[in-house]
């Protein structure tokens, strides 16, 4: 886009174009956004401290006993804000899933992925990739949470991965 | 305060590829039939709502530029957001605003131009109608995905098919190409629709509504103000609900929990029962943001028992002569569907449709005089369900 708005520049004087469908006219804007959120994780340390150990860790709530995944610092039932961190289980049952192949820009690089969810065997339901080949995979089938390295961009993360 | 609100007055843009115009003029192309129509001044608007969920789009301060625009300062006015149902949220910041007698007349637009930012933008973005981190930064998903976790889980536990899906499609095209303001004016085959064209299995190109550009625009007034209006349809309930971010922490994916909440409490709001609420409409516009939602719509709504959604798209129940017609417009899958005006434009096809004013072969016999719009944002994150009347609720 930016080479196509220097050329319009220095053709016509201006970063305009004409849409070759419509024939209408536009304005190129040349503010370009770059957005990256910066989120904060501070309250929820435990789980990426985990994650880098190869646990999945989650807030369970010490008064009521809720389990909460994602974690999360409050307790809305109590009102109360002490939480102790337990394990996951790591497997579960498959629930549903879909591949996506139309990828938002920021993945494109991989390949079609599968993203399915999974409830686990002590209750909370879980959002992953799920590996290998998605037509052998069903719901109701029986899958297992593991923590691995992300190929592509390299950090770690769970996925689901059927149970042989 | 006004017990009852009515819609005096619409307006209704071209769905589509709107590259010819900018957001005011766009805007204008539903203003200005609405205030036409109701017959109404821009100094007798008290207030104004504008429903719009932006970000692709160059215009932030919406409700200003319209004020400026279409002469509508120093009016009060707000803008509202929620996901693609922002429309029907917009409607509900007016119908409450009168209700409770701050105002007597609210001018109401949905406007959305997506189509200023190039495609894959679009959907870098829709996919965050979810949980940001949770859903959308690892894992990718889409808002076709969201969805299409849903249609797995009822194809799965209902015996439906791709095919059942894909006439969904068939239909909502088949009555988009009878409407002018449509962006595909087109019907399609089954076989068209089978394309194996991937978008988020097991939805195709075809299962998916468009990214659109486009306006819609009702007038509200009071009862005391709506008493000289010569073409009005009044709203009888509204009822909104809630779900959760994370789809993992929901029970079940073959129903939407908000859309049930929100049609119960806008059935028990007009005394329809809510075992037969069919029997009490003349009509439906369903959030079809893709097929299979429409599916499930219908089972939320009560047109159908669990299960028995997949059975009315078979039948042909939903189309002109069936149990109850719905998307008689095209939908939101052949309409188009810009986020912000999709729920005012339910309200606009329920005015027509109430009024008999739809356009051959698109009409609906109105016998009942009611008619529903269901207008979900995200993936049952909010869900609104508005009934709308030809005459005043009996209560």
């Amino acid at each position: 886009m930016k080479e196509v708005i220097e050329k319009q520049i220095k053709e016509f004087g201006l970063p305009v174009m004409t849409d070759e469908k419509s024939g209408a006219l536009q304005w190129l804007d040349l503010r370009e956004l770059n957005l990256r959120y910066i989120i904060s994780i501070e309250n929820i340390k435990p789980f990426f401290e985990g994650l880098k150990e190869g646990k999945l860790l989650t807030t369970k709530c010490k008064h009521c006993g809720r389990i909460f995944f994602p974690p999360q610092r409050d307790c809305p039932s109590c009102r109360i804000s002490d939480m102790e961190w337990v394990e996951l289980s790591r497997e579960g049952t498959l629930e549903t899933l879909t591949v996506i192949f139309v990828k938002p820009p920021s993945f494109g690089s991989y390949d079609p992925y599968t993203v399915a969810i999974a409830k686990l065997d002590d209750g909370p339901r879980i959002t992953a990739w799920l590996k290998g080949d998605p037509r052998k995979a069903k719901p109701g089938m029986r899958v297992r949470l593991e923590i691995s390295k992300r190929e592509k961009e390299g950090y770690m993360m769970y996925e689901l991965v059927p149970v042989e | 305060m006004s017990e009852n609100v009515a819609i005096i007055g619409v307006g209704h843009s071209k769905f589509g590829d709107r590259r010819d115009v900018n957001v005011p003029e766009l805007a204008w192309e539903s203003i200005k039939p609405a205030l036409d129509s109701a017959n109404v001044d821009q100094k007798d608007i008290d207030f104004f709502v504008l429903g719009n969920a932006g970000i692709w789009s160059s215009e932030a301060a919406l409700p200003a530029l319209m004020a400026e625009y279409a002469d509508l300062s120093p009016k009060g006015s707000m803008r509202v957001e929620a996901a693609c149902a922002t429309g029907n949220a917009a409607i509900r910041v007016g119908y409450t605003a009168i209700k409770s007698g701050e105002a007597d007349v609210v001018l109401i637009l949905g406007i959305e131009k997506m189509r200023e930012s190039q495609n894959p933008t679009v959907i870098e973005l829709i996919g965050r109608f979810g949980s940001f981190f949770w859903e959308f930064e690892n894992f990718g998903l889409t808002f076709p995905g969201y969805y299409a976790l849903h249609a797995t889980a009822y194809m799965v536990k209902y015996g439906a098919s791709e095919e059942d899906f894909a006439r969904v499609a068939v239909k909502n095209h088949y009555y988009g190409a009878k409407n002018p303001y449509a962006q595909f004016q087109k019907e399609v085959t089954l076989e068209k629709v089978m394309e194996p064209k991937y978008v988020a299995w097991p939805f195709k190109l075809f299962d998916c509504s468009p990214i659109t550009d486009g306006s819609a625009a009702i007038i509200l007034a009071s009862e005391e103000f709506a008493k000289d209006a010569e073409n009005k349809i009044w709203i009888h309930s509204q009822g909104v609900g809630t779900g959760t971010a994370n789809l993992s922490k929901r029970e079940d994916f073959t129903s939407l929990e908000s859309a049930r909440y929100a049609a119960e409490i806008a059935y028990k709001k007009a005394g329809i029962d809510v075992d037969a609420p069919y029997k009490y409409l003349d009509g439906a516009n369903v959030h079809d943001c893709f097929t299979a939602p429409e599916i499930m719509a219908y089972e939320d709504l009560r047109f159908a028992k669990k299960g028995g959604g997949v059975k009315l798209i078979r039948d042909e129940q939903t189309y002109i002569g069936g149990l109850i017609p719905v998307n008689i417009d095209g939908g939101l899958k052949a309409k188009g569907h810009p986020i912000g005006a999709t729920g005012v434009s339910q309200a606009v096809e329920a005015y027509k449709q109430l009024l008999s004013q739809a356009e051959p072969g698109r009409q609906a016999d109105i016998e009942k005089g009611r008619w529903l719009a269901h207008n979900v944002g995200g993936t049952g994150h909010y869900t609104y369900v508005t009934i709308y009347g030809l005459e005043k609720l009996k209560r």
